[in-house]
Protein backbone atom coordinates (compact mmCIF):
# COMPACT_ATOMS: atom_id res chain seq x y z
CA UNK A 1 0.00 0.00 0.00
CA UNK A 2 3.02 2.03 1.21
CA UNK A 3 5.18 2.46 -1.61
CA UNK A 4 8.77 3.59 0.38
CA UNK A 5 11.05 3.85 -2.67
CA UNK A 6 8.35 6.25 -5.07
CA UNK A 7 7.76 8.19 -1.25
CA UNK A 8 11.98 8.97 -1.18
CA UNK A 9 11.90 9.96 -4.84
CA UNK A 10 8.97 12.42 -4.76
CA UNK A 11 10.90 13.77 -1.11
CA UNK A 12 13.13 15.91 -2.99
CA UNK A 13 10.57 17.51 -4.97
CA UNK A 14 8.05 18.49 -2.23
CA UNK A 15 10.59 19.95 -0.46
CA UNK A 16 11.03 21.94 -3.14
CA UNK A 17 7.73 23.37 -3.01
CA UNK A 18 8.01 23.66 0.87
CA UNK A 19 10.63 26.85 0.07
CA UNK A 20 7.41 28.19 -2.25
CA UNK A 21 5.05 27.60 0.40
CA UNK A 22 7.26 29.71 3.38
CA UNK A 23 8.38 32.38 1.36
CA UNK A 24 4.95 33.14 0.00
CA UNK A 25 3.35 32.23 4.00
CA UNK A 26 6.99 34.90 4.87
CA UNK A 27 6.11 37.92 2.10
CA UNK A 28 2.11 37.59 3.10
CA UNK A 29 3.19 37.64 6.88
CA UNK A 30 5.36 41.30 5.95
CA UNK A 31 2.01 42.27 4.22
CA UNK A 32 -0.03 41.32 7.14
CA UNK A 33 2.29 42.78 9.34
CA UNK A 34 1.92 46.49 7.96
CA UNK A 35 -1.76 46.40 6.41
CA UNK A 36 -2.97 45.13 10.07
CA UNK A 37 -0.84 48.09 11.78
CA UNK A 38 -2.07 50.42 8.88
CA UNK A 39 -5.89 49.82 9.38
CA UNK A 40 -5.83 49.74 13.30
CA UNK A 41 -4.43 53.32 12.76
CA UNK A 42 -6.93 54.38 10.68
CA UNK A 43 -9.65 52.66 12.62
CA UNK A 44 -8.38 54.79 15.58
CA UNK A 45 -8.32 57.97 13.33
CA UNK A 46 -10.66 60.93 14.73
CA UNK A 47 -11.41 61.44 11.30
CA UNK A 48 -14.52 59.64 11.54
CA UNK A 49 -15.22 58.29 7.58
CA UNK A 50 -11.72 57.15 7.95
CA UNK A 51 -11.97 55.02 10.71
CA UNK A 52 -15.51 54.09 9.21
CA UNK A 53 -13.97 53.01 6.13
CA UNK A 54 -11.18 51.10 8.28
CA UNK A 55 -13.45 49.18 10.30
CA UNK A 56 -15.65 48.25 7.28
CA UNK A 57 -13.24 47.05 5.56
CA UNK A 58 -12.11 44.87 8.67
CA UNK A 59 -15.64 43.79 8.72
CA UNK A 60 -15.95 42.28 4.98
CA UNK A 61 -12.62 40.27 4.98
CA UNK A 62 -13.23 38.58 7.98
CA UNK A 63 -16.69 37.84 6.82
CA UNK A 64 -16.36 36.30 3.63
CA UNK A 65 -14.16 33.23 2.56
CA UNK A 66 -10.22 33.72 1.85
CA UNK A 67 -11.01 31.51 -1.10
CA UNK A 68 -13.13 34.17 -2.33
CA UNK A 69 -11.11 36.45 -1.82
CA UNK A 70 -8.10 35.24 -3.79
CA UNK A 71 -10.96 34.56 -6.67
CA UNK A 72 -11.72 37.63 -6.89
CA UNK A 73 -8.06 39.13 -6.98
CA UNK A 74 -7.05 36.62 -9.48
CA UNK A 75 -9.60 36.51 -11.55
CA UNK A 76 -11.30 39.81 -11.47
CA UNK A 77 -8.45 42.55 -11.27
CA UNK A 78 -7.31 41.18 -14.51
CA UNK A 79 -10.40 42.88 -16.51
CA UNK A 80 -9.56 45.87 -15.14
CA UNK A 81 -6.02 45.69 -16.66
CA UNK A 82 -4.41 44.62 -13.15
CA UNK A 83 -2.76 41.48 -13.65
CA UNK A 84 -0.90 39.33 -10.88
CA UNK A 85 1.06 36.73 -11.19
CA UNK A 86 -0.26 33.43 -9.01
CA UNK A 87 2.15 34.34 -6.70
CA UNK A 88 1.54 38.08 -5.95
CA UNK A 89 -2.00 37.67 -6.17
CA UNK A 90 -1.74 34.39 -3.83
CA UNK A 91 0.54 36.53 -1.13
CA UNK A 92 -1.98 39.67 -1.69
CA UNK A 93 -4.86 37.94 -0.55
CA UNK A 94 -3.58 36.15 2.07
CA UNK A 95 -1.77 39.04 3.62
CA UNK A 96 -5.17 41.43 3.32
CA UNK A 97 -7.12 38.90 4.74
CA UNK A 98 -4.99 38.81 7.76
CA UNK A 99 -4.34 41.77 8.07
CA UNK A 100 -8.17 42.79 9.12
CA UNK A 101 -7.13 39.91 11.78
CA UNK A 102 -4.27 41.07 12.89
CA UNK A 103 -5.47 45.06 13.21
CA UNK A 104 -7.83 43.77 15.94
CA UNK A 105 -4.49 42.41 17.73
CA UNK A 106 -2.86 45.58 17.37
CA UNK A 107 -5.85 46.83 18.43
CA UNK A 108 -6.22 45.18 21.43
CA UNK A 109 -2.84 46.03 22.24
CA UNK A 110 -3.18 49.80 21.68
CA UNK A 111 -6.04 49.38 24.21
CA UNK A 112 -4.01 47.99 26.50
CA UNK A 113 -1.70 50.90 26.55
CA UNK A 114 -2.60 52.81 29.88
CA UNK A 115 -4.45 56.59 29.28
CA UNK A 116 -1.62 58.12 30.93
CA UNK A 117 0.68 57.36 28.43
CA UNK A 118 -1.26 59.59 25.83
CA UNK A 119 -1.72 62.66 28.70
CA UNK A 120 2.10 62.30 29.30
CA UNK A 121 2.90 62.50 25.65
CA UNK A 122 0.37 65.32 25.63
CA UNK A 123 2.35 66.90 28.10
CA UNK A 124 5.59 66.79 26.37
CA UNK A 125 4.51 68.37 23.94
CA UNK A 126 4.95 65.82 21.57
CA UNK A 127 3.33 65.57 17.58
CA UNK A 128 0.82 63.08 17.04
CA UNK A 129 3.44 61.09 15.04
CA UNK A 130 6.14 60.92 17.82
CA UNK A 131 3.25 60.22 20.34
CA UNK A 132 2.87 56.97 18.22
CA UNK A 133 5.97 55.96 17.24
CA UNK A 134 7.93 56.37 20.50
CA UNK A 135 5.55 56.21 22.84
CA UNK A 136 2.29 54.03 22.01
CA UNK A 137 3.43 51.61 19.78
CA UNK A 138 6.78 50.58 21.75
CA UNK A 139 4.43 49.66 24.58
CA UNK A 140 1.36 48.19 22.33
CA UNK A 141 3.14 46.28 20.29
CA UNK A 142 5.65 43.54 22.59
CA UNK A 143 2.98 42.38 24.27
CA UNK A 144 1.03 40.72 21.30
CA UNK A 145 4.04 39.51 19.65
CA UNK A 146 3.35 36.03 20.18
CA UNK A 147 -0.39 36.52 19.15
CA UNK A 148 0.95 37.87 15.50
CA UNK A 149 3.30 34.84 16.08
CA UNK A 150 0.30 32.01 15.90
CA UNK A 151 -1.29 34.01 13.10
CA UNK A 152 2.16 33.72 11.44
CA UNK A 153 1.86 30.15 11.99
CA UNK A 154 -2.08 30.31 10.76
CA UNK A 155 -1.13 31.91 7.70
CA UNK A 156 1.53 29.05 6.89
CA UNK A 157 -1.17 26.57 7.39
CA UNK A 158 -3.68 28.26 5.22
CA UNK A 159 -1.12 28.38 2.23
CA UNK A 160 -3.04 25.56 0.08
CA UNK A 161 -6.10 27.59 -0.46
CA UNK A 162 -3.15 29.15 -2.68
CA UNK A 163 -2.99 26.09 -5.03
CA UNK A 164 -6.64 27.09 -6.14
CA UNK A 165 -4.95 30.06 -8.10
CA UNK A 166 -2.86 27.15 -9.61
CA UNK A 167 0.53 28.61 -7.09
CA UNK A 168 2.62 25.51 -7.36
CA UNK A 169 3.22 25.01 -3.44
CA UNK A 170 3.12 22.25 -1.35
CA UNK A 171 -0.55 21.04 -2.10
CA UNK A 172 -0.58 21.85 -5.67
CA UNK A 173 2.91 19.52 -6.30
CA UNK A 174 1.96 16.92 -4.46
CA UNK A 175 -1.45 16.99 -6.71
CA UNK A 176 0.76 16.82 -10.00
CA UNK A 177 3.04 13.99 -8.19
CA UNK A 178 -0.51 12.30 -7.48
CA UNK A 179 -2.09 12.82 -11.12
CA UNK A 180 1.28 11.23 -12.64
CA UNK A 181 1.90 8.38 -10.63
CA UNK A 182 -2.04 7.80 -9.76
CA UNK A 183 -1.05 7.58 -6.04
CA UNK A 184 -2.18 9.93 -3.72
CA UNK A 185 -1.58 8.41 -0.78
CA UNK A 186 2.52 9.47 -0.66
CA UNK A 187 2.03 12.81 -1.35
CA UNK A 188 -0.46 14.23 0.57
CA UNK A 189 0.49 12.24 4.09
CA UNK A 190 3.89 13.63 2.98
CA UNK A 191 2.78 17.11 3.09
CA UNK A 192 0.47 16.44 5.98
CA UNK A 193 3.72 15.58 7.92
CA UNK A 194 6.04 18.61 6.51
CA UNK A 195 3.21 20.63 7.75
CA UNK A 196 3.42 19.42 11.08
CA UNK A 197 6.78 18.86 10.98
CA UNK A 198 7.09 23.11 10.52
CA UNK A 199 4.20 24.12 12.55
CA UNK A 200 3.89 21.91 15.64
CA UNK A 201 8.06 23.40 16.82
CA UNK A 202 7.21 26.74 15.84
CA UNK A 203 4.19 26.76 18.07
CA UNK A 204 6.05 25.60 21.31
CA UNK A 205 8.16 28.20 20.69
CA UNK A 206 5.56 30.81 20.63
CA UNK A 207 3.87 29.28 23.41
CA UNK A 208 7.30 29.20 25.45
CA UNK A 209 7.85 33.24 24.18
CA UNK A 210 4.38 34.13 25.60
CA UNK A 211 5.15 32.36 28.92
CA UNK A 212 8.12 34.74 29.11
CA UNK A 213 6.66 37.67 28.00
CA UNK A 214 4.09 36.94 30.73
CA UNK A 215 6.85 36.76 33.59
CA UNK A 216 8.32 40.12 32.89
CA UNK B 1 -25.59 23.07 -0.16
CA UNK B 2 -23.48 25.76 1.72
CA UNK B 3 -25.51 25.98 4.81
CA UNK B 4 -26.01 22.14 4.90
CA UNK B 5 -22.13 21.52 4.78
CA UNK B 6 -22.23 24.03 7.33
CA UNK B 7 -24.86 22.97 9.63
CA UNK B 8 -23.37 18.74 8.95
CA UNK B 9 -19.95 19.74 10.05
CA UNK B 10 -20.96 21.71 12.87
CA UNK B 11 -22.90 19.20 14.65
CA UNK B 12 -19.60 16.35 13.94
CA UNK B 13 -16.89 19.62 15.00
CA UNK B 14 -19.48 20.32 18.36
CA UNK B 15 -19.15 16.25 19.63
CA UNK B 16 -15.31 15.98 18.26
CA UNK B 17 -14.97 19.34 20.46
CA UNK B 18 -17.24 18.06 22.86
CA UNK B 19 -15.71 14.77 23.42
CA UNK B 20 -11.78 15.31 23.06
CA UNK B 21 -12.00 18.54 25.57
CA UNK B 22 -13.61 16.00 28.23
CA UNK B 23 -10.73 13.35 27.49
CA UNK B 24 -8.23 15.59 27.49
CA UNK B 25 -8.84 16.16 31.14
CA UNK B 26 -9.68 12.57 32.00
CA UNK B 27 -7.44 11.04 34.08
CA UNK B 28 -6.61 8.10 32.33
CA UNK B 29 -3.34 8.93 30.40
CA UNK B 30 -3.37 6.72 27.36
CA UNK B 31 -7.23 8.66 26.53
CA UNK B 32 -5.25 11.94 27.30
CA UNK B 33 -2.58 11.10 25.36
CA UNK B 34 -4.71 10.10 21.89
CA UNK B 35 -6.84 13.08 22.38
CA UNK B 36 -3.71 15.54 22.64
CA UNK B 37 -2.14 13.68 19.27
CA UNK B 38 -5.60 13.86 17.59
CA UNK B 39 -5.66 17.73 18.91
CA UNK B 40 -2.71 18.47 17.45
CA UNK B 41 -2.60 16.86 14.72
CA UNK B 42 -5.21 18.45 13.07
CA UNK B 43 -4.19 21.90 14.79
CA UNK B 44 -0.61 21.17 13.33
CA UNK B 45 -1.95 20.53 9.51
CA UNK B 46 -3.81 22.22 7.31
CA UNK B 47 -7.26 22.04 6.82
CA UNK B 48 -7.08 21.26 3.19
CA UNK B 49 -4.35 18.96 3.01
CA UNK B 50 -6.64 17.23 6.03
CA UNK B 51 -9.55 17.02 3.34
CA UNK B 52 -7.42 16.26 0.04
CA UNK B 53 -5.95 13.41 2.57
CA UNK B 54 -9.26 12.09 3.13
CA UNK B 55 -10.98 12.44 -0.63
CA UNK B 56 -7.92 11.37 -2.71
CA UNK B 57 -5.43 9.50 -0.39
CA UNK B 58 -7.86 7.29 2.11
CA UNK B 59 -9.20 4.94 -1.63
CA UNK B 60 -6.06 3.89 -1.51
CA UNK B 61 -6.55 2.00 1.66
CA UNK B 62 -10.04 0.88 -0.04
CA UNK B 63 -12.02 3.70 2.23
CA UNK B 64 -13.83 5.65 -0.90
CA UNK B 65 -15.77 8.36 0.90
CA UNK B 66 -18.10 9.98 -1.43
CA UNK B 67 -16.94 14.24 -1.44
CA UNK B 68 -20.10 15.03 1.03
CA UNK B 69 -19.10 12.68 3.62
CA UNK B 70 -15.09 13.55 2.80
CA UNK B 71 -15.75 17.11 3.07
CA UNK B 72 -17.74 17.36 6.85
CA UNK B 73 -15.53 14.70 8.30
CA UNK B 74 -12.66 17.03 7.46
CA UNK B 75 -14.26 20.39 8.10
CA UNK B 76 -15.87 18.76 11.64
CA UNK B 77 -12.23 17.00 12.95
CA UNK B 78 -10.71 19.92 11.91
CA UNK B 79 -12.82 22.31 13.93
CA UNK B 80 -13.48 20.08 16.50
CA UNK B 81 -9.78 20.18 17.39
CA UNK B 82 -10.02 23.77 17.91
CA UNK B 83 -13.22 23.66 19.41
CA UNK B 84 -11.75 20.85 22.03
CA UNK B 85 -9.44 23.94 23.31
CA UNK B 86 -12.45 25.77 23.66
CA UNK B 87 -14.14 23.18 25.78
CA UNK B 88 -11.23 22.47 27.53
CA UNK B 89 -10.15 26.04 28.65
CA UNK B 90 -13.77 26.74 29.66
CA UNK B 91 -13.97 24.02 31.98
CA UNK B 92 -10.12 24.47 33.48
CA UNK B 93 -11.66 28.34 34.10
CA UNK B 94 -14.64 27.38 36.12
CA UNK B 95 -13.45 28.00 39.87
CA UNK B 96 -11.65 25.07 41.80
CA UNK B 97 -14.11 25.96 44.64
CA UNK B 98 -16.88 24.44 42.09
CA UNK B 99 -15.62 21.17 42.38
CA UNK B 100 -15.01 21.00 45.70
CA UNK B 101 -18.35 22.33 46.75
CA UNK B 102 -19.27 19.40 44.32
CA UNK B 103 -17.50 17.09 46.49
CA UNK B 104 -18.81 18.22 49.39
CA UNK B 105 -21.67 17.76 48.33
CA UNK B 106 -20.88 13.64 48.01
CA UNK B 107 -21.80 13.99 44.24
CA UNK B 108 -20.45 11.28 41.67
CA UNK B 109 -17.91 12.77 39.26
CA UNK B 110 -20.45 12.56 36.73
CA UNK B 111 -23.16 14.51 38.26
CA UNK B 112 -20.26 17.06 39.16
CA UNK B 113 -19.69 17.24 35.96
CA UNK B 114 -23.33 17.69 34.59
CA UNK B 115 -25.25 19.55 37.16
CA UNK B 116 -21.75 22.26 38.06
CA UNK B 117 -19.51 22.57 35.94
CA UNK B 118 -20.70 22.38 32.70
CA UNK B 119 -23.66 24.90 33.06
CA UNK B 120 -21.26 27.28 34.46
CA UNK B 121 -18.01 26.08 31.71
CA UNK B 122 -21.36 26.31 28.77
CA UNK B 123 -21.85 29.73 29.02
CA UNK B 124 -17.90 30.71 28.69
CA UNK B 125 -17.67 28.38 25.78
CA UNK B 126 -20.54 29.82 23.38
CA UNK B 127 -18.30 33.10 22.39
CA UNK B 128 -15.61 30.93 21.35
CA UNK B 129 -17.79 28.54 19.69
CA UNK B 130 -19.45 30.63 17.32
CA UNK B 131 -16.23 32.19 16.35
CA UNK B 132 -15.53 28.89 15.04
CA UNK B 133 -18.79 28.81 13.38
CA UNK B 134 -18.01 31.45 11.38
CA UNK B 135 -14.84 29.99 10.78
CA UNK B 136 -16.44 26.67 9.79
CA UNK B 137 -18.80 28.18 7.63
CA UNK B 138 -16.23 30.06 5.62
CA UNK B 139 -13.95 27.47 5.43
CA UNK B 140 -17.08 25.16 3.92
CA UNK B 141 -16.06 27.24 0.47
CA UNK B 142 -12.54 24.88 0.32
CA UNK B 143 -15.48 21.81 -0.09
CA UNK B 144 -15.59 23.29 -3.73
CA UNK B 145 -12.12 21.74 -4.18
CA UNK B 146 -12.76 18.75 -4.21
CA UNK B 147 -15.79 18.54 -6.16
CA UNK B 148 -18.88 19.34 -3.70
CA UNK B 149 -21.25 21.52 -5.59
CA UNK B 150 -21.64 24.56 -2.70
CA UNK B 151 -22.04 28.22 -3.39
CA UNK B 152 -18.20 28.72 -4.44
CA UNK B 153 -18.21 25.94 -6.66
CA UNK B 154 -21.78 26.90 -8.60
CA UNK B 155 -20.19 30.52 -8.78
CA UNK B 156 -16.86 28.74 -10.34
CA UNK B 157 -19.46 26.98 -12.88
CA UNK B 158 -21.30 29.41 -13.92
CA UNK B 159 -18.18 32.28 -14.27
CA UNK B 160 -16.99 29.01 -16.91
CA UNK B 161 -20.25 29.58 -18.93
CA UNK B 162 -21.16 33.27 -19.24
CA UNK B 163 -18.03 35.02 -18.36
CA UNK B 164 -19.26 37.40 -16.25
CA UNK B 165 -17.00 37.01 -13.60
CA UNK B 166 -16.81 40.31 -12.10
CA UNK B 167 -21.07 40.37 -11.32
CA UNK B 168 -20.28 36.85 -10.00
CA UNK B 169 -17.81 37.19 -7.41
CA UNK B 170 -19.15 40.33 -6.40
CA UNK B 171 -22.28 38.21 -5.70
CA UNK B 172 -20.60 35.83 -3.98
CA UNK B 173 -18.27 37.71 -1.09
CA UNK B 174 -21.50 39.79 -0.88
CA UNK B 175 -23.27 36.02 -0.02
CA UNK B 176 -21.21 35.08 2.51
CA UNK B 177 -21.18 38.03 4.11
CA UNK B 178 -25.04 38.02 4.45
CA UNK B 179 -24.10 34.69 5.94
CA UNK B 180 -21.69 35.38 8.17
CA UNK B 181 -21.85 38.48 9.59
CA UNK B 182 -25.60 37.80 11.35
CA UNK B 183 -22.83 35.32 13.45
CA UNK B 184 -20.88 37.90 13.93
CA UNK B 185 -23.39 40.25 15.37
CA UNK B 186 -24.95 36.93 17.52
CA UNK B 187 -21.19 35.92 18.87
CA UNK B 188 -20.99 39.64 19.82
CA UNK B 189 -24.20 39.60 21.89
CA UNK B 190 -23.40 36.44 23.43
CA UNK B 191 -20.16 38.13 24.41
CA UNK B 192 -21.57 40.94 26.22
CA UNK B 193 -24.49 39.11 27.65
CA UNK B 194 -21.60 36.74 29.10
CA UNK B 195 -19.52 39.31 30.85
CA UNK B 196 -22.74 41.37 31.71
CA UNK B 197 -23.61 41.02 35.55
CA UNK B 198 -19.80 39.11 36.13
CA UNK B 199 -16.70 41.20 36.60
Amino acid sequence: MWNWTYAMSIIPPLLQALKVTVSATLVAFAIAMFGGLLLALCRRSRFKPLSWIAGAVVEFIRSTPLLVQLYFIFYVLPLYGLSLSPFAAGVLGLGLHYSAYMSEVYRSGIEAVPRGQWEASTALNFTKVQTWIRVVLPQAVPPVVPVLGNYLIVMFKETPILSAITLVEMLQKAQILGSESFRYLEPFTIIGLLFLIVSYPSSILVRRLETRLNRK
Amino acid sequence: MTIEITLLSAIVAFLAAFIAGLARLSKNIPIRWITAIYVEFFRGTSLLVQLFWLYFALPMFGVSLPPLIAGVLALGLNYGAYGSEVVRSSILAVPKGQYEAGVALNMLPSQRMRLIILPQALSMMLPGLGNLLIELLKGTSLVSLITLSDLTYQAMILRATNFRTTAIFSLLLVLYFIMAYPLTLGVRWLERRASAGRL
